[in-house]
């Protein structure tokens, strides 16, 4: 069970978050302008990762927040956590 | 007294008090403070068992968990039988009842061995090659032989009736071990005021110290050195003997598994057998120790052949001469060691064969000053004996020695398994040609094997200066250099367990097989249950030389989890029967009704009164329902408040419907989409004020719309102000349909005019002075209506509407009447590859963005070959095609049955089906295939009644008041059962408002309601009578004595100015209280959360998980917590706090009423 250090609550144990998929993928504002390919590409095409990962968890069994997580996943070292909206740590 | 082969004095075992055990049988005695092997080795026994593949009779070969050998079967009655129980680490009780394995018909006569006559043939790769043809025995014939006659003990049939439990905890210094180098470590650590918690594996703690009574440390014989450093750690440290550390899991999660009770001869129930325990250390020091190698010489597997310092442990720890005459081989100067005190027992050390040419040292003097013979430079050369050696031929093949015994030192191999789990980097020192941890590792795991270092560097690794260890009576020792090779015979065996000889390994490396991967997995050396821990260095040597690699080149296998094998019981631990998974009951009571799963709840499927089947209860339901008035239920549907200014706006992009355009009273039904376009859930969206929605989804799809919402609240739409709020179970529903429906209500509902409420509006008005939510709505086509009200007070509302004359419904009945008007169910139409228009939803889509509207309009999505849904007609009205079963043209599948019922009201069965190109298809025909014949159907629209809809906005006949309206509000009693250090209690209901805003908002409701919200994470605020919890960043509950009902109102009235959402959710919950000085552990048991005071202070409150259910924890005093648990999950938390506090408490539960 990974330790997640939730950017509200701090370190707590991984069966109180959900997994929400890669990070920082942006839905298109005006979706009804985006063309069929790139909106398949939206929908289904993410990054298979091995090592350093971005991805979104929430803290679902908690204070119920979304956030942004490194990850590695080899490892499964979380290099950090971050709110939504900040810019993943270089 | 038996015992032949007990020495006179000495040891740790209570001769006081002999008591008795049967091997196979045959009843022995043996003393407290004994293994099941150091007993049997007291009765002269030392054939145990029959090896895997050839059937050869073994003896027990150490002292430890490495033990390969020695594995039995412990009988302690039905459904508690284990198997594969290493003997050396089996505690004695009086009565033990052990059976050897893998042997028919007796140990001493094992037709199985006949497997060893055919040994050449069945060497590594043998069964890959032999029984390839024809491919389908395999699995029919030769599998299940050759499972048969390879093998361990069985697994017990009956179910075990022992309890397990888990145990949460967490600590800044874990260490494994507790031999010295771990001893010292727990000095060191505790001096700092670290949290610690020390594991062994072993009954008792102090490692090989126990078997140096003859050594001193500070002037204390080192076993009573011991004992003084257990009764200074005892206060400060979590001292776990009996507990083996089984696995290293990310972020220094170590799996333990504490044997509780398998020692005892008469267990007590409230104990539970074994606790898995997941710590979460800061560090972990590893003070594991080393495992000494076997020689690898032909015949090295006799009864009779053990491990050196395993017979130095017998010796001195449980007063057991393994043999009278004793050969000992050795490349390593520990033996030379274990001969001398064996000698000095009395014991005759025939000969010592040393594998290195010139031994020398204090040992190999002192041997030589007592007479013993010493041939340097020699091994053994081969062994006689059927069940027990009696003789060692020397390599010289002149010289034959009679013994009883032969002892074996290859060297010492660190035990660096849990090191290589945590993925650690293993370096190969050359000297001693062993792997050693880079880093974190003490004592001989370090491949220190002094005991002043080991001592000196474990209080180090503890974090505290060494103090100057005084050690006496250990002579100095030579290491042994790496293991040496020996030439591949065939009975010259490297991993006992799995019966894998040098010759095998030649095999595999003359096949081609270089990895020592591969060659591992071809030869199934290191792969038994032992893991190889005897054997695994080796194989690499041997594979080394074959190879003509250095062993460093080979390198090293990959160590898993678990360390010794652990039982299915402790990793399920509480998990099973009543709490395997939580049973949520609605809250209305429904005796003699036939219950299903849905979701996570039970419902009723149908209320048979007498003699009915369920069919027939069915049928008379569903026409109740037509024809007068029926009542279901609905409870368990999820119910979302969705308040903000932005509501009407955010529901529009969650849902397909314009929900801007929704005057407040009243409803819609609305499909919820995934942004792929396909059907995820539905409901109805009711507005009750420009910026308050009651949304309701279906009854497994409740968590995951909140969590759809949320995602898109927080991530995507997130300049929108709106809040939600689940009130799933704040409201039981009440559903009440059919043409009589308003004329059975209204006497209850003075306020509402039902003959005027319109279809899809929703009111909120009382029943008595009992406050609801009524909605005109239907899922049957009938006109209806859902009371939405407090759940504790539903039984009675449903109770008296009974008595009036209105029809229970059950799941079966809705089902039925709902498809009879084509209204889908969710996950039973759709299964995930469903748009709106193929269900013939495309109405409710919207003309704004929405999530999955821009799917929509993808190519594939809008073919008109797509499958559509449609209604089927059976030619024949009384064949009902079955569910799920395909639907063809003649030629091909088309589509499938989602749906198929037998109407009374119809007089005939009927389909639902998803079909290609369905509506093209409409009054065409088509077949239904069964195993027997092909139901011929007409496709149909998929409606079968009232498709006008007269029936939903029929205008009920208004009915004048006169029944007598419901009483007051009654109270739920507190329950409280006090017993024990843990005391348990459901408090009395209390006023809770789930509030959520932005600062300031926060502030100024904060100001009104008399309570500060917390700003800081996770804690509380308490004013006089109420409480403020932070639950997250814009998320508060306040909490209020019962009869606060104005207290909604002030907080709303608060926020008038700024946008926030004030729900009252008294009757969500209820609270359990937890008291006594052992609340945090047995909260521990099943909540993951560090619950010390100085990770959880007063006043901390979360919400976390408590087992499979979500609660909010709060710490009011340092040893009382308050636990805010859904109404459905109470019986399930209740029941999970039992089970931790029962072995603290009374010895019977106390069953929640």
């Amino acid at each position: 069970m990974l330790l997640i250090p939730c950017p509200w609550c701090g370190p707590r144990p991984e069966n109180e978050f959900r997994y929400g998929g890669q990070a920082h993928v942006v839905r298109p504002p005006d979706p009804s302008l985006v063309d069929d390919a790139a909106w398949g590409a939206y929908l289904y095409l993410r990054d298979n990762l091995k090592g350093r990962h971005t991805e979104r968890w929430r803290h679902l069994h908690g204070c119920g927040r979304f956030f942004n997580c490194v990850r590695d996943t080899v490892s499964d070292h979380i290099a950090a956590t971050y709110k939504p909206g900040e810019a993943p740590p270089s | 007294m038996m015992q032949p082969f007990r020495a006179a004095t000495g040891g740790r075992v209570d001769r006081t008090s002999p008591i008795h055990f049967t091997f196979d049988g045959q009843r022995c005695a043996g003393f407290p403070g004994d293994t099941l092997a150091s007993a049997l080795l007291a009765n002269g026994v030392h054939l145990v068992g029959r090896s895997f593949k050839y059937h050869r009779p073994r003896g027990i070969l150490s002292a430890g968990s490495e033990e390969p050998n020695a594995l039995v079967t412990i009988d302690r009655g039905a459904g508690r039988i284990t198997p594969n129980l290493r003997a050396t680490q089996v505690e004695l009780y009086d009565g033990l009842t052990a059976r050897s394995q893998n042997r028919f018909p007796s140990l001493r006569f094992d037709l199985g061995a006949l497997a060893g006559l055919a040994a050449p043939l069945l060497s590594a790769g043998f069964y890959y090659k032999s029984f390839m043809w024809p491919p389908s025995f395999w699995k029919r014939l030769y599998e299940p032989a050759i499972r048969r006659a390879a093998g361990l003990g069985r697994a017990p049939v009956d179910s075990d009736p022992d309890r397990y439990l888990h145990r949460y905890a967490h600590c800044d210094v874990l260490i494994v071990g507790g031999g010295p180098a771990g001893l010292a470590a727990a000095l060191g650590a505790s001096a700092t005021g670290a949290r610690v918690i020390l594991c062994d594996e072993q009954a008792e703690l102090g490692g090989s110290l126990l078997d140096e009574p003859n050594t001193t440390i500070d002037g204390w014989p080192a076993p009573d050195w011991v004992r003084e450093v257990i009764a200074t750690l005892a206060g400060s440290v979590t001292l776990l003997p009996r507990t083996t550390a089984f696995g290293w899991y990310p972020g220094n999660l170590i799996g333990l598994v504490e044997r509780v009770t398998d020692h005892l001869g008469e267990p007590t129930s409230v104990m539970p057998r074994e606790r898995l325990w997941q710590v979460r250390a800061g560090r972990v020091v590893l003070a594991t120790g080393a495992i000494e190698r076997p020689m690898v010489f032909p015949g090295n597997d006799r009864p009779g052949v053990m491990l050196a310092g395993a017979a130095r442990t017998y010796l001195h720890r449980y007063g057991v001469k393994v043999g009278q005459r004793v050969v000992i081989a050795t490349a390593d100067d520990s033996a030379y060691r274990a001969a001398m005190d064996l000698h000095a027992a009395g014991m005759t050390i025939a000969a010592i064969v040393d594998q290195r040419a010139d031994p020398d040292g204090e040992t190999v003097v002192a041997a030589r000053l007592l007479g013993i013979p010493i041939y340097p430079g020699m091994t053994i050369g081969g062994t006689e004996g059927r069940l027990r050696v009696h003789s060692a031929k020397l390599a010289n093949e002149t010289d034959i020695i009679p013994c009883d015994t032969i002892l074996m030192c290859g060297g010492w191999t660190p035990s660096v398994h849990l090191f290589s789990q945590s993925r650690g980097r293993l370096v190969f020192d050359a000297a001693s040609g062993v792997y050693l941890p880079s880093e974190g590792a003490i004592g001989a795991c370090a491949g220190e094997f002094d005991l002043t270092a080991c001592l000196r560097d474990g209080a180090l690794a503890g974090g505290s200066e060494p103090p100057p260890f005084a050690i006496a009576g250990i002579p100095a020792m030579r290491r042994s250099g790496p293991p040496v090779p020996a030439a591949p015979h065939r009975s010259a065996f490297v991993d006992f367990q799995n019966d894998v000889t040098t010759k095998d390994l030649a095999i595999a490396t003359d096949e081609g097989f270089v990895s020592i991967e591969h060659v591992k997995r071809y030869t199934t050396t290191g792969m038994a249950t032992d893991q190889g821990k005897t054997s695994n260095l080796n194989a690499l040597a041997s594979v080394a030389a074959l190879t003509g690699q250095g062993i460093e080149a080979v390198g090293l296998t990959t160590f898993r989890p678990p360390f010794t094998p652990v039982t299915f019981g402790a990793l399920a631990g509480p998990f099973r029967d009543a709490l395997s998974a939580p049973v949520r009951l609605p809250p209305i009571a429904t005796p003699g009704a036939m219950l299903e799963d849905v979701g996570t709840w039970k419902r009723a499927r149908c209320f048979p009164r007498d003699n009915e089947t369920i069919d027939t209860a069915v049928i008379r339901e569903c026409l109740a329902v037509r024809g007068d008035a029926g009542m279901l239920d609905a409870s368990t549907l999820g119910k979302i408040e969705v308040a903000g200014p932005d509501a009407a706006a955010f529901l529009s992009r969650i849902y397909t419907g314009d929900f801007t355009t929704l005057a407040p009273g009243r409803c819609r039904y609305a499909v919820l989409l995934g942004e792929d376009g396909f059907i995820r859930d539905d409901g109805i969206v009711a507005r009750l004020a420009a910026d308050r929605f009651h949304v309701t989804t279906t009854t497994g799809g409740a968590a995951f719309v909140l969590h759809h919402m949320e995602d898109y609240l927080q991530t995507e739409f997130t300049s929108l102000r709106v809040w939600l709020t689940s009130i799933t179970e704040q409201w039981a529903v009440i559903a009440v349909q059919g043409p009589k429906s308003a004329e059975h209500l209204a006497p209850f509902i003075p306020d509402v005019d039902l003959s005027t409420m319109p279809h899809m509006s929703v009111r909120e008005t009382r029943i008595g002075n009992i406050p609801i939510r009524l909605f005109r709505v239907s899922f049957t086509g009938e006109t209806g209506f859902e009371i939405n009200l407090p759940p504790h007070h539903a039984q009675r509302v449903w109770d008296t509407l009974r008595q009036h004359g209105v029809t229970p419904y059950g799941t079966d009945a809705m089902h039925l009447l709902r498809a009879e008007k084509g209204y889908i169910i969710v996950r039973q139409e759709t299964d995930g590859t469903v748009t709106p228009d193929d269900v013939g939803l495309g109405w409710t889509i919207g003309g704004g963005d929405f999530v999955g509207k821009r799917s929509l309009s993808l190519p594939d999505l809008k073919r008109s070959d797509r499958k559509q849904l449609v209604g089927l007609l059976p030619d024949d009205p009384t064949a009902m095609p079955e569910e799920g079963a395909a639907v063809t043209d003649g030629a091909e599948a088309i589509g499938h049955v989602t749906s198929s019922y037998r109407s009374p009201t119809l007089g005939r069965a009927f389909a639902l089906a998803l079909v290609t190109g369905g509506r093209s298809r409409i009054g065409k025909p088509l077949q239904v295939p069964t195993p027997h014949r092909a139901i011929g159907v007409t496709v149909s629209e998929p409606i079968f009644l009232d498709k006008a809809g007269d029936r939903l906005r029929a205008r009920p006949l208004p009915r004048a008041a006169g029944e007598p309206l419901l009483a007051a509000v009654d109270q739920l009693a507190p329950v409280a059962r006090p017993c024990g250090t843990v005391q348990l209690t459901v408090l009395a209901p209390t006023t809770r408002l789930a509030i959520r805003a932005g600062t300031v908002a926060g502030t100024a409701i904060g100001l009104a309601l008399g309570v500060l919200l917390p700003t800081v994470p996770c804690r509380s605020v308490i004013a006089r009578d109420r409480a403020a919890l932070w639950l997250g960043p814009d998320e508060w509950l306040v909490v209020a004595p019962e009869g606060a009902s104005d207290l909604a109102a002030q907080a709303t009235k608060a926020a008038a100015d700024h946008p926030a959402s004030i729900v009252d959710v008294s009757h969500r919950s209820r609270t359990l209280e937890i008291t006594g000085p052992r609340a945090a552990w047995c909260l521990n048991a099943f909540c993951a959360l560090d619950l010390d005071i100085s990770a959880f202070p007063v006043g901390m409150c979360t919400r976390t998980r408590l087992g499979h259910a979500e609660i909010v924890l709060w710490r009011i005093a340092p040893e009382v917590f308050h636990l805010d648990v859904p109404r459905s999950f109470v019986p399930y938390v209740w029941a999970c706090l039992e089970e931790a506090r029962l072995e603290w408490t009374d010895p019977e539960p106390v069953m929640m009423p």
